[in-house]
């Protein structure tokens, strides 16, 4: 199989998850993020999937009594990023995130690119510019703002929005790229844009993607996982998990028989 | 139904009438309602400006002292000694309210201690002013030993307006998205860069609203200002807070005795001339007038700084 010579960049093992209250929402979860690939979690609502995707970067670590279990390896430090004594702000300066909905900072369009520069105290103007202009040629979005920069970034439209964004995210140059069902509150036209923006994506970093949409799993997606009441049934090549599934849960809810 | 005979469009019609009338009925109500509230104050107003015109219409009113004539009486230590005593409730209130309502907002464990706490601010805005008046009396005059002064009186007032400034940010503080904190923490930002490069900037016109509307409040206070003991007759101003000397800036004025509009208001009207009555008018639709101004500007800010932030 080709999965055993692409080098892996992140895994997780046997990783559960506990809201505050005990309700267990991941159990037991151990999957691989191949480097340079895109790993699409498929599944119902309320299985799970954004909850496993917001351990990668600690974002649990927010709210009190939320507890892990299990490790999140990041190669190639080997690092347990779940470690208590691994700080969460190290982790999310390693592992951006992109949200569900658009969500710009009520700033200008280049001091939401610039935040992460910011947080990370760099002052110099030249690196910032460098880095702004950067992030957004990266993000498909410099030639629509290039002359209003200064704008603030409401004023752009929900698809422009989102590659803000996942400019803000890029801006920092991260090793991993979360995105959450970043699709869900935009149009066919933005989907599309997002989609091809993250195939490119993909030649520098690495990039886990929970997804409510099995077509768009199908369409920008290496690998493929199937997550069900918080457990991984499935995970594999994308092509092999939509044409041919091991698990009989999985093919239902591929062709529709659930979900 | 796709055939209606004519007449039942008939009662269907008369059925509809009848409910609007119902909407109309209510519309009159609540029009009689709102009238009773504004036209009574309306006419309150109006008549203190019919009474107190001579007065205001003259400038020597704004720059003389109290005298024992009510034609050569002024209301100048009164206006000075309001805007001393407000400076010192905005410096004392305005950050510890903040810090205090981002501190229960965003750093402190949400427990029974914290709970606690909250019921407990709440509760202290609906506290009497008189109240704070007494406390005031015995920590600021008796044990610091700050006497009946500026200081003692901005910090009662003070103290007032503390709930006021810490509910009003806290309001502010929670309307800002959970979608936006996390797109901060997202980054990589620890939670005070969170707090100074969001939290404090987005709530910062609600902040305002809360300290304006808490400030025109205590411009009127007079019960915990007569408790720490104002005087009613000041015929001299506090040393100025600004020098033409090095180091430029006073403090003595904290210490000075003073009086404050309300308590001038006051004392005029407790006169039995009628002259003196004028005065008391006059000083009442100025103190109308600087609440309706702050709180003219409380809502123009609040419009202005939510003008770029949508949500």
């Amino acid at each position: 199989m080709m999965t055993s010579t692409t080098p892996v960049k992140a895994e997780a093992r046997n990783l559960s998850f506990f809201y505050n209250g005990g309700n267990n929402a991941v159990k037991n979860v151990s999957m691989p993020l191949y480097e340079n690939k895109i790993t699409a979690l498929i599944g119902p609502s309320g299985c799970g999937k954004s909850t496993f995707l917001r351990c990668f970067n600690r974002m649990h670590d927010l709210y009190p009594g939320n507890k892990y279990d299990g490790q999140i390896i990041m190669h190639p430090d080997n690092t347990n990023i779940l470690e208590k004594n691994v700080d969460p702000i190290e982790v999310r300066m390693r592992i951006s995130m992109v949200f569900q909905k658009p969500n710009p900072f009520p700033k200008s369009i280049y001091e939401n690119v610039a935040y992460g520069l910011r947080v990370r105290g760099e002052k110099n103007r030249r690196v910032v510019d460098d880095k702004v202009e950067e992030a957004l040629k990266g993000a498909a979005l410099w030639n629509e703002v290039k002359d209003r920069l200064q704008d603030l970034a409401f004023n752009l439209s929900g698809g422009q929005q989102q590659r803000l964004c996942i400019a803000r995210a890029l801006a920092t140059d991260p090793e991993i790229m979360l995105f959450d069902e970043p699709t869900s509150a935009l149009d066919p036209i933005a989907t599309a844009n997002i989609e091809e923006l993250m195939s490119e994506l993909r030649n520098k970093l690495t990039i886990l993607v929970v997804t409510h949409n099995m077509q768009q799993a199908a369409r920008v997606s290496d690998y493929t996982a199937y997550m069900y009441l918080g457990e991984l049934i499935e995970h594999g090549e994308t092509d092999r998990i939509f044409t041919r599934p091991t698990r009989k849960e999985t093919e239902d809810y591929i062709t529709g028989k659930f979900g | 139904m796709n055939n209606q005979s004519p007449e039942n469009l008939q009662e269907v019609r008369a059925m509809i009438q009848r409910h609007k009338l119902n909407d109309y009925i209510f519309s009159i109500i609540g029009l009689l309602c709102l009238m009773v509230g504004l036209i009574t104050l309306l006419t309150l107003f109006i008549d203190l400006i019919l009474q107190g015109y001579p007065k205001l219409l003259s400038l020597s009113f704004y720059t003389d002292f109290p005298s024992r004539r009510a034609s050569s009486a002024g209301l100048l230590s009164a206006l000075v000694g309001s805007s001393l005593v407000m400076l010192v409730t905005f410096l004392s209130a305005v950050p510890m309210g903040v810090m205090a309502a981002i501190y229960l907002e965003e750093y402190a464990p949400k427990n029974w201690f914290s709970d606690l706490i909250e019921i407990n601010v709440s509760n202290l805005a609906a506290v009497p002013s008189i109240i704070y008046g007494l406390l005031a009396l015995g920590l600021f005059v008796y044990i610091l030993d700050l006497g009946q002064s500026i200081v003692t009186a901005g910090l009662t007032l003070g103290l007032l307006i503390l709930p006021v400034v810490i509910v009003a940010t806290r309001e502010s503080i929670r309307s800002i998205p959970i979608a936006i904190r996390e797109a901060a923490y997202a980054v990589g930002a620890t939670k005070w860069q969170v707090v100074y490069d969001h939290v404090i900037k987005y709530s910062f016109g609600g902040i305002l609203t809360g300290v304006i509307i808490g400030m025109a409040r205590a411009i009127g206070e007079t019960a915990p200002i007569i408790t720490i003991g104002a005087l009613t007759f000041i015929a001299f101003l506090p040393p100025s807070p600004v020098t033409t000397s090095a180091p430029f800036l006073n403090f003595e004025w904290l210490s000075s005795g003073f009086t404050v509009l309300p308590i001038q208001m006051f004392s005029w009207l407790s006169r039995p001339s009628e002259a003196f009555h004028v005065n008391a008018a006059a000083a009442g639709v100025i103190i109308i007038l600087v609440t309706l101004i702050m709180n003219g500007f409380a809502i123009r800010m609040r419009y202005k700084m939510r003008k770029n932030i949508k949500w």
